[in-house]
């Protein structure tokens, strides 16, 4: 990869970071309502993953997808402003944290109803085959969507009719507070795509370069084989489930152990080390990420809020 | 016009869709090779082949979660439930998914689908296979629901249905396939939306739709012997609701029975019911009855099961009691 790239993919990292971080500030000072789910510690899954897409390629993930959006392209300002229910917002306030997505940046959204999205995503991969594409859907889940009906619905069509689908399990280790282990008949969760003779691998997720260089290979694999591919990363969120979280369910060793191995810490010491860059250019990136966001909460706090007529706006496509 | 099945309308109706507009394709369980359990795809297979008429395994959400993401990037899927009571293991899709996408994500999502389902009792098929559970559906603001109870108006509406932007739940009645009735020779639609009067009369009148309408026509006709004129409103769709037709009938026989399959508790015949006394209550002479199912579960033996259903009898007894 280009040194160029490089940089950017440290860039997308920090600046998930650096929004989540101020989001949780903002919904601590409750100008966020709703769930709201943080990405931090996984940035290097969605990040990793995204960098490996060509534009045409479908992206769809579930509710924790602030980071996910900035991956895809939807600009910082757009994200905070739907994070406080703005009518900038790329969902004009309707969606809020859960919800955010972007036909312009190929994003799909934005799910919430746990595993609901994976029958969506083969669809998206029905209307690509249908169009006689070769366009690969990306679709993102957490471990505890894989126990649920509609992945196996979608997993088994995927399979049956040989959609372009590269299917991306985020195990980070527990759906909610309930952990694998507790929730999951197998251990890895890459057995259950042994069991639809889907092709699959596991992986580490908090080394960016090596969710990139999966990813690649995996979305090559889809195109021309016309297959489905499943790929389960091994990653934590190193904050709670959403914001209010107890965290009775974990350790804070545990916790710490996982902090060891920050995704933006590992990817800075790989850059520095690979003379790819200077700490002080690194600095320089994460300078003009504050800035960014700092003029992005401005663009949010200072935005209109949806009007009256929006309420009623957009119930259905037709006129 | 020529006289045509129930059956044949909608066939019709999917086959010039079809042709028109090659974003149309079909999706179900025994669509394509068996040719439709109701035989309304028969013979699409052999015309349209496997890429535009996709059997699917036995799995109703990948059926209409599918059908949902092939919408979502620009085609023009028909989704077929075998019987509406499989909805219940797609309900997520059907009340939860396509009826919010459009809205929530600021309008940037389409959800031009249509879910063709086949309900209704009066098969002995069994509490499980035989329920009018319409007015679920007609519940969530983001989904149309139409329901038609003539030929000419299946194959309008359904042509209309699958020109829509928005997602629709199409519902058909199983013991109405072999209604006849004239449908016109050219190209036509009808819209979605807007109820029909079907029978002018100036007594009572009567609000129902799809097999509602079947039994109340043969109830104005007995009536009419007796010289009862009964004026029927068709909804035709349940979601969007048109009452205009329903409030400008009611205003000028001031008497009005309710007429559906489904239960009668929290039914489409309370809201009608409701909204023409929120809306007409000076012009109410008489208090409105509904003719509805019996509050059971659809029992298999056949006397028992065309005693909880609505019949020609109760809506007879009914528009007499408004008249008293």
């Amino acid at each position: 990869m280009k040194k160029e790239q490089q940089l950017d993919l440290y860039y997308q990292m920090v600046l998930i970071r650096r929004v989540e971080e101020r989001g949780a500030e903002l919904y601590q000072a409750g100008k966020i309502g709703g769930f709201m789910h943080l990405y931090i510690g996984q940035e290097a899954v969605s990040t990793g993953l995204i960098a490996a897409r060509e534009p045409r390629d479908r992206v769809i993930t579930a509710y924790r997808d602030h980071g996910v959006a900035l991956n895809c392209g939807i600009s910082v300002n757009e994200v905070m402003a739907e994070l406080l229910g703005k009518a900038t917002g790329m969902s004009k306030g309707k969606g809020g944290s859960m919800h955010m997505a972007s036909v312009e940046k190929n994003f799909w959204g934005g799910h919430a109803i746990v595993g609901g999205h994976l029958p969506i995503a083969a669809g998206l991969a029905t209307g690509d085959q249908y169009a006689k594409n070769d366009n690969v859907t990306i679709c993102m889940f957490g471990d505890g969507a894989t126990n649920i009906g509609y992945f196996h619905e979608a997993l088994n069509l995927a399979k049956t009719w040989k959609l372009r689908i590269l299917w991306v399990c985020e195990n980070n280790v527990y759906g909610m507070g309930t952990s694998v282990e507790r929730a999951s008949a197998v251990k890895e969760i890459r057995q259950k795509a042994e069991g639809y003779e889907m092709k699959n691998s596991r992986i580490g997720g908090m080394d960016v370069m090596e969710v990139y260089e999966a990813a690649k290979e995996a979305i090559a694999y889809v195109r021309e084989n016309s297959d489905p591919y499943f790929l389960e990363v091994d990653t934590y969120r190193f904050r709670g489930h959403s914001m209010g979280d107890p965290e009775r369910y974990r350790k804070q060793e545990e916790v710490k152990k996982w902090q060891e191995n920050d995704p933006i810490g590992i990817f800075r010491k790989h850059l520095t080390e690979k003379k790819a860059a200077s700490t002080k250019a690194l600095d320089e990136i994460e300078a003009r990420v504050d800035e960014e966001v700092n003029k992005a909460v401005e663009f949010a706090e200072t935005s209109p809020e949806p009007t009256m007529e929006d309420l009623f706006k957009d119930i259905y496509a037709d006129n | 016009m020529a006289k045509i099945t129930m059956r044949e309308a909608i066939s019709q109706a999917l086959m010039e869709e079809m042709d028109r507009d090659p974003a149309v394709f079909i999706i179900g369980e025994e669509v394509g090779v068996w040719g439709g359990t109701y035989a309304v795809t028969k013979g699409f297979y052999d015309k349209y082949g496997p890429d535009r008429i996709k059997d699917t395994p036995i799995a109703e959400n990948a059926i209409i979660g599918a059908a949902i993401g092939a919408a979502m990037v620009g085609q023009r899927p028909i989704a077929e439930l075998m019987t509406i009571n499989f909805a219940f293991s797609a309900m997520d899709y059907i009340v939860n998914q396509a009826p919010k996408l459009h809205y929530m994500f600021g309008g940037q999502f389409k959800v031009p689908m249509v879910i063709r389902a086949v309900g209704g009792g009066g098969r002995q098929l069994g509490a499980t296979h035989s329920q009018t559970p319409d007015a679920i559906f007609a519940h969530f603001p983001g989904l149309k629901v139409v329901s038609p109870g003539t030929p000419e108006d299946a194959k309008g509406l359904l042509k209309s249905a699958i020109r829509s932007n928005d997602p629709i739940l199409f519902i058909e009645h199983a013991t109405m396939y072999q209604v006849r009735g004239d449908v016109p020779d050219e190209e036509y639609l009808i819209p979605i939306g807007k109820s029909k009067v079907q029978r002018a009369g100036k007594d009572v009148t009567i609000v129902t739709y799809c097999k509602g309408l079947e039994l109340s026509m043969k109830a104005a006709e007995d009536l009419a012997k007796e010289g009862i004129e009964v004026e029927i409103v068709d909804l035709r769709t349940l979601r969007p609701l048109d009452m205009e037709p329903v409030l400008e009938s009611f205003k000028k026989t001031n008497r009005a029975v309710v007429v559906e399959e489904g239960w009668k508790s929290y039914g489409v015949g309370s809201e009608i019911v409701s909204r023409i006394y929120e809306e007409a209550f000076d012009f109410v002479d008489a208090p409105i009855i509904r003719v509805a199912q019996k509050e059971v579960p659809l029992p298999y033996n056949r006397t028992l099961e065309q005693a909880a259903l609505p019949q020609v009898p109760d809506i007879i007894a009914a528009v007499k009691e408004v008249l008293k």
